[in-house]
């Protein structure tokens, strides 16, 4: 190599050293070049390629159409053909990719909620379009895991339910929406009356309680002028049917008892709502907002994916 | 010097007529075309008993992701046994090249095997060097045209056929067949027959050793894995050229006492080792990047040698401090160098990784990921809940049920929920949801346990997964 090199230079020399050679490009390098050149001009012709003032060249008709099936923000579906670009690709492959899970749904549509959740494969679709559809129009209140928050959302992973936690309750739930409801008493109790209800509540969880309180709290429970059994039972176990809520298990979700420390606080926390009342927990009806498959499939995931289904 | 005027921007390529030549770099490079081609040509019809796909013994199948080596079933999650193959295949190309240069190019890279190829289909048709000169040279008439025609047609039959081997290791080679000549096969064969075709023909029909002078960029940064150390494929200067330069073996100048009493050396300028080069270089002018180390240029000096009755080896492998030392030595490999055993150490450890990590691999992949939204759920009667998911990859050929346990915690604890039969196809995988429910006591004590995932048709060897349990408020 190195008596080559001192040849045929351009005779520039830089740093030194330096030297540029003059070998000859092989001539059908330079015929590749030409080849690209020709690329470029059919590219251009069969492409959209340039713009010219508000318009651009639209390149060969049919090569590079595009069709899909747009959604308007009404629901509607509408046709459209556009020239080749990413979005309109995308979009296309949207299409392709909800006409291959279309059948699954039509799967899950189809088939019984028990048999949905004895099915392994579909429980796994269950799992994975539930979590796509739960994030997207549940997970605002009820959390991404479906873990509600205390004083705001019910938790969807336990085993307690206000208004039913089978299938056919929850999807009646999800179609229909639900509000929850209880009267404030502080016009009707005085303020160490609802102390002693606020007692008895805690004494039904197995919280430490004033036991005096406590029993006082039982009475007025009981008592007709008050009323709570009306609503949550004599057995204080609640009623499903109007979502009144289990008093006996140790799941709270308007009074922040599990927040608190010592009892003062647990006792404060369960009189406000005595006090104030409820006319919050409204849950939204999904019904006219998501397609009748996509409830059903919800209803199994919230049932059996999330796990708290009875 | 080249003066301005002289300069050319471009120029045609200098057609290269080689010599056939006869030797034992000629038959090792022979060998190795006729074992290449047999694998390589012959490797997709090999039928292999395969239950989940076709009987086939090398099978990369695209549409189900998954490769089949003969036993071996590799699935896309092994994607850095690629990687490793990868490394391997750099570290013995560093490894070769340090000890002999650029052995690959010479005797194993497929541009080499192949234009070899064709210029045997040339020398058969067209006959030897001399003949195909002429040919070359005289104007375009019948002949010219039935021996260039046919050797070119020959050519891109062995391409065609080069296409449609090289799909097969991607479909069923029969079915392929028969489907690529009734026009059903699918567009990707068509696709991948026409463009291996065009590009084995022109590149080893037509560009040869243009490829290894212009593309290729092993050609050009073989110069930095290079030693003094390495054996080259190297001309002795000193021997054949003497003090007065090379010489024909004229009158006067045949016997080797005469030629080096007169100060000239042993080559006798007779040529062939440029007339045999596959890439038109003279090996006198010393170490170049064209060289492929063919080793050919070598076995037609050692014929002209014997015929002259000088020694051998006026073109050998040796290294260039050995040809340039005053005390010269027999070529031989000097292994015993830093760099060299790095790389050996390094191939040979990961040749061990990749074999072991195949070796090892299981039937079925087991994955538990704990559900971390939320951490815990407390349930109405105090007890603790934590849920899981158990990822289940069957890397069987098979259907297979497995059955899924706790240990370390009561067996009743775990509820897969309705879900009855835990069944997973052939190379798919399935995603389980899990809850564990353990009363608050126990909770609070509990840190830990062991998932035990066991296919039903191994019973004895459950895959055991250790999982985290958060029994509450932190207690």
């Amino acid at each position: 190599m190195g008596q080559q090199t001192t040849k045929n230079t351009t005779g520039h020399v830089w740093d030194d050293d330096l030297q540029e050679l003059t070998n000859p490009l092989p001539r059908w390098w330079l015929w590749t070049f030409y080849l690209t050149v020709i690329f470029s001009v059919i590219y251009w012709i069969m492409y959209p390629a340039w713009p010219i003032g508000k318009s651009y060249t639209k390149g060969v008709e049919g090569v590079n159409t595009i069709k899909y099936t747009a959604r308007t923000v009404d629901g509607k579906e509408v046709q459209k053909e556009t020239h080749w670009n990413m979005r309109s690709k995308l979009m296309a492959e949207t299409n392709e990719a909800e006409a291959r899970q279309k059948q699954w749904f039509d799967k899950v549509a189809a088939t019984p909620y028990e048999d949905v959740a004895k099915d392994a494969e579909l429980m796994q679709f269950v799992n994975s379009a539930g979590k796509t559809l739960f994030s997207d129009n549940c997970a605002p209140c009820h959390m991404s895991g479906g873990q509600g928050k205390v004083t705001f959302s019910p938790n969807l992973t336990d085993d307690s339910w206000i208004f039913g936690g089978t299938y056919e309750k929850i999807h009646q739930t999800l179609t229909g929406g639900r509000t929850g409801f209880m009267p404030p008493f502080k016009d009707m109790l005085k303020e160490e009356q609802i102390t002693q209800l606020a007692n008895y509540v805690l004494s039904l969880s197995g919280e430490k309680v004033d036991t005096a309180a406590a029993a006082a709290g039982a009475e007025l429970f009981k008592n007709p002028g008050v009323g709570c059994f009306v609503c949550h039972g004599p057995d204080a176990k609640g009623n499903q049917d109007m979502g009144s809520a289990n008093l006996t298990d140790k799941i709270w979700l308007w009074a922040n008892v599990p927040a608190q420390q010592d009892a003062a606080g647990k006792v404060e926390e369960v009189k406000k709502v005595i006090t104030g009342g409820l006319s919050r927990g409204v849950m939204p009806a999904w019904g006219g907002r998501l397609k009748p498959e996509q409830i059903k499939l919800l209803t199994v995931y919230v049932h059996d994916s999330l796990g708290g289904g009875k | 010097m080249a003066t301005e005027s002289e300069v050319h921007l471009y120029q045609k390529r200098i057609p290269i007529f080689v010599r056939s030549v006869e030797g034992k770099f000629r038959s090792f490079k022979t060998g190795i075309l006729v074992l290449a081609y047999t694998v390589f040509f012959a490797l997709p019809w090999v039928q292999w008993n395969r239950a989940s796909s076709a009987d086939q013994a090398i099978l990369f199948d695209l549409m189900s992701k998954r490769f089949y080596i003969f036993d071996l079933v590799v699935y896309p999650q092994d994607i850095f046994w690629l990687s490793m193959l990868l490394f391997i295949a750099a570290t013995l190309l560093f490894f070769v090249t340090g000890l002999v240069g650029r052995a690959w190019c010479g005797y194993f890279c497929f541009q080499t095997l192949w234009t070899d190829m064709f210029m045997l289909i040339e020398h058969m048709i067209q006959g030897e060097r001399p003949a195909r000169m002429r040919l070359y040279k005289q104007p375009w008439n019948v002949e010219k045209i039935l021996k260039v025609g046919s050797s070119h047609f020959f050519m891109l039959l062995v391409s065609f056929w080069t296409g449609i081997t090289f799909a097969a290791y991607f479909a069923y080679a029969p079915q392929l067949l028969h489907d690529f000549f009734t026009g059903q096969a699918a567009d990707a064969a068509y696709i991948t027959v026409i463009t291996l075709t065009i590009t084995t023909y022109v590149a080893g029909g037509i560009a040869r050793e243009q490829i290894c002078n212009y593309i290729c960029p092993y050609s050009r940064f073989q110069s930095v894995m290079y030693e003094q150390d390495t054996l080259a494929v190297s001309y002795d200067t000193r021997r054949g050229e003497g003090t007065a330069g090379r010489a024909l073996p004229k009158e006067g100048l045949r016997a080797r006492e005469e030629r080096q009493a007169k100060g000239h050396g042993d080559c006798i300028d007779c040529g062939f080792c440029v007339q045999v080069c596959p890439t038109g270089i003279d090996i006198r002018n010393g170490l170049q990047y064209q060289c492929i180390s063919c080793g050919l240029c070598i076995d037609a000096c050692n014929n002209i040698m014997d015929s002259v009755g000088f020694p051998r080896g006026l073109i050998r492998y040796d290294s260039e401090r050995n040809l340039k030392s005053e005390t010269p030595t027999r070529p031989h490999l000097e292994w015993k160098r830093l760099k060299v055993l790095g790389y050996a150490v390094a191939l040979l450890l990961m040749i061990g990784a990749l074999t072991y990590n195949i070796g090892t691999r299981s039937d079925a992949e087991v994955r538990v990921e704990k559900i971390r939204q939320p951490l815990f759920v407390k349930l109405a009667d105090g007890s603790v809940r934590n849920r899981y998911q158990v990822h289940i990859v069957n890397k069987t050929e098979l259907e297979e049920t497995y059955k899924v346990e706790v240990r370390g915690i009561p067996a009743s604890a775990l509820d897969l929920g309705a879900v009855t039969t835990i069944r997973v196809r052939a190379g798919k995988d399935l995603l389980l949801n899990a809850k564990v429910d353990l009363p608050e006591e126990t909770a609070e004590h509990t840190h830990e346990f062991e998932f035990m995932v066991t296919p039903n048709s191994a019973p004895k060897e459950p895959i055991v997964r250790k999982v985290g349990f958060i029994g509450g408020e932190g207690k």
